[in-house]
């Protein structure tokens, strides 16, 4: 009883002498509390609920019960794996080829390639996608241009529905991966030389020095980018907005562009907040 | 790297060369769009639907910037850009900066608990918090002003694991002596270690304009008025009203990307600085 009056008589006596702990926090916890948990822990209760503009009734699981009954949550859900399935492991390879055959350059040279491919980050992906709207035009696009001068086949890219993911997995896969790029090109030059030295004395080859030792010693960043990779393709939506639409029928909306087009268009309906948990 | 250069010193030069073309060629490929874009930019609109396609604007003409400057709404969008990203970039690097330091130095009781709801935040997905905030904008009456796009973002919580990843690293003798000489708590922050974490700041402060210059869902959702919108909304809102008018579309993405490659030269060593400290030190 007495000790643990004094700890926390200790604890408070410590509160107050480091209390400015607390306010030098305070100001940005506020705005972090109202926009952030407050909107987290009410996206959670309300899920539970039928809220529309009229109503707003207990309904427990119903909503998530229709969400998995709703056809298009699946197909959203489809194309999110299909985008992601393609995107990571395609940035993954593009980024190993890359960062590896840099590596033995000097760092100057390096840096001028990395930011070389890191600069179509800085422009938006609104700004990206309008390109290639451009690009993948049936009528006048360069693409079609192309395939016209090389008499191939033209095609209409983003309206087929067998076209439209590959073309904007296609799209990001060119322009994108500059981080990645960075992310293992930093996780190699943190390899002791010493290593492919010694291999390399062995008489490796520079194939089995990247897959014996390369490899291997940069797997945890592989791993990250793998996860990391995976999250920020789950939440892919102005690509998929601006240079479909959604469309055609709804075939490459990912589960992002389905609720909030369903925002935009409809009220809040209830069974939209359970697709977002 | 030296050392590397030595390694493979027999067989380098012949493919050395070949190397530095292959990833020339590749660099190149995902440069093309940017390049096209500037071309159709600089293109007469008619010249835009020849084929075959001329990959020079020759002869290069303003005349559809000139056209875009005459719609009312660009430099609006233009202007509220800057705002937002202005306003967001300083209010959020100033709190997140005075929140990492605390959890960086200073030992209060809950300081570990703080720290895992900011990380543990960092793993929600803004769009999870989407649809509630929209809710929670509305009832504050903030759907379709600048408080709505400006507010949410001052709270951010990776801004402040930046922070507290770096400041850790600022050596704990200098706030003690700082103490002893009778330095305030604030003097500390704003004398000492404000300076001292600069360079580090500076890495925040790119990241967070760049993201706020390109942002776009939240704006999509927060506004109702195409006059609050920011420029990259405007540019979608644009092409779903012309969506054939491509030059002047290349135009007025142009006008909204050169200020952003302006930055990224400009602060080019932040940048890279920026991808490896979020995560090799994370």
């Amino acid at each position: 009883m007495s000790s643990g009056a004094s700890v926390s008589s200790s604890l408070l006596n410590r509160a107050k002498k480091e209390r400015s702990g607390y306010l030098f926090i305070l100001p940005h916890f506020i705005f972090f509390a109202i926009f952030f948990l407050i909107p987290v822990v009410w996206g959670i209760y309300y899920s539970f609920f039928n809220y529309t503009l009229f109503e707003f009734d207990f309904w427990g699981l119903k909503g998530y019960a229709k969400l998995l009954k709703d056809r298009y949550f699946w197909i959203a859900l489809r194309n999110t794996f299909y985008y992601t399935a393609g995107i990571v492991p395609l940035w993954l390879i593009k980024a190993l080829i890359i960062s590896v055959l840099l590596f033995p350059f000097s760092t100057r040279l390096q840096t001028i390639f990395k930011s070389m491919f890191y600069l179509p980050h800085v422009s938006s992906l609104v700004i990206i996608s309008l390109i290639w709207l451009w690009i993948y035009e049936p009528q006048y696009g360069l693409l079609n241009a192309v395939m016209k001068l090389m008499h191939l086949p033209t095609q209409i890219w983003l309206g087929n529905r067998f076209l439209a993911m590959p073309s904007i997995i296609f799209m990001q896969f060119v322009m994108g991966g500059g981080s990645t790029i960075v992310l293992v090109s930093a996780a190699l030059a943190s390899i002791p030389p010493s290593f492919v030295e010694v291999a390399r004395i062995e008489g490796a080859n520079p194939v089995q020095v990247f897959f014996k030792i390369l490899l291997p010693s940069i797997k945890p960043i592989i791993l990250y980018l793998v996860v990391m990779g995976t999250i920020n393709s789950f939440q892919v939506f102005t690509q998929v907005y601006v240079l479909t639409r959604g469309g055609p029928e709804f075939a490459r909306q990912p589960w992002c562009t389905r609720s909030t087009t369903g925002l935009l268009k409809t009220s809040i309906s209830g069974h939209l907040l359970p697709s977002l948990f | 790297m030296a050392a590397y250069i030595r390694i493979f010193k027999r067989k380098i030069m012949l493919w050395q060369v070949g190397v530095i073309l292959f990833l020339t060629v590749l660099a190149v490929v995902s440069l093309l769009p940017l390049y096209w874009m500037i071309v159709t930019a600089f293109s007469k609109p008619a010249l835009v639907l020849q084929f075959p396609p001329k990959i020079v604007p020759m002869p290069p003409t303003l005349e559809n910037f000139i056209e875009i400057l005459k719609l009312k709404n660009l430099l609006r969008w233009l202007f509220n850009t800057a705002v937002i990203s202005v306003s967001v970039t300083t209010g959020g690097v100033f709190l997140a900066s005075m929140a990492g330091y605390s959890l960086a130095k200073k030992k209060f009781p809950g300081n570990r608990i703080i720290l895992w709801i900011y990380i543990g935040s960092m793993m929600i997905p803004m769009q999870v918090t989407l649809v509630p905030l929209y809710i929670l904008v509305q009832k504050l009456k903030m759907v379709d002003t600048y408080w709505a796009l400006i507010l949410p973002f001052l709270g951010t919580p990776w801004a402040v694991f930046m922070v507290k990843q770096f400041m850790a690293s600022l050596p704990s003798e200098l706030i003690e002596s700082a103490r002893i000489d009778g330095c305030s708590e604030w003097g500390i922050y704003a004398k000492i270690i404000f300076p001292l974490a600069i360079q580090g700041l500076t890495v925040l402060i790119v990241i967070t304009f760049v993201t706020q210059w390109n942002s776009f869902l939240w704006v999509l959702i927060a506004t109702n008025s195409v006059e609050m919108r920011n420029i990259q909304a405007g540019l979608s809102y644009f092409q779903e009203l012309y969506p054939m008018r491509y030059s002047d579309i290349m135009a007025a993405s142009t006008l909204a990307a050169i200020p952003m490659i302006i930055v990224f030269f400009s602060f080019q060593k932040y940048f890279l600085k920026g991808i490896t400290v979020g995560a090799l030190k994370g």
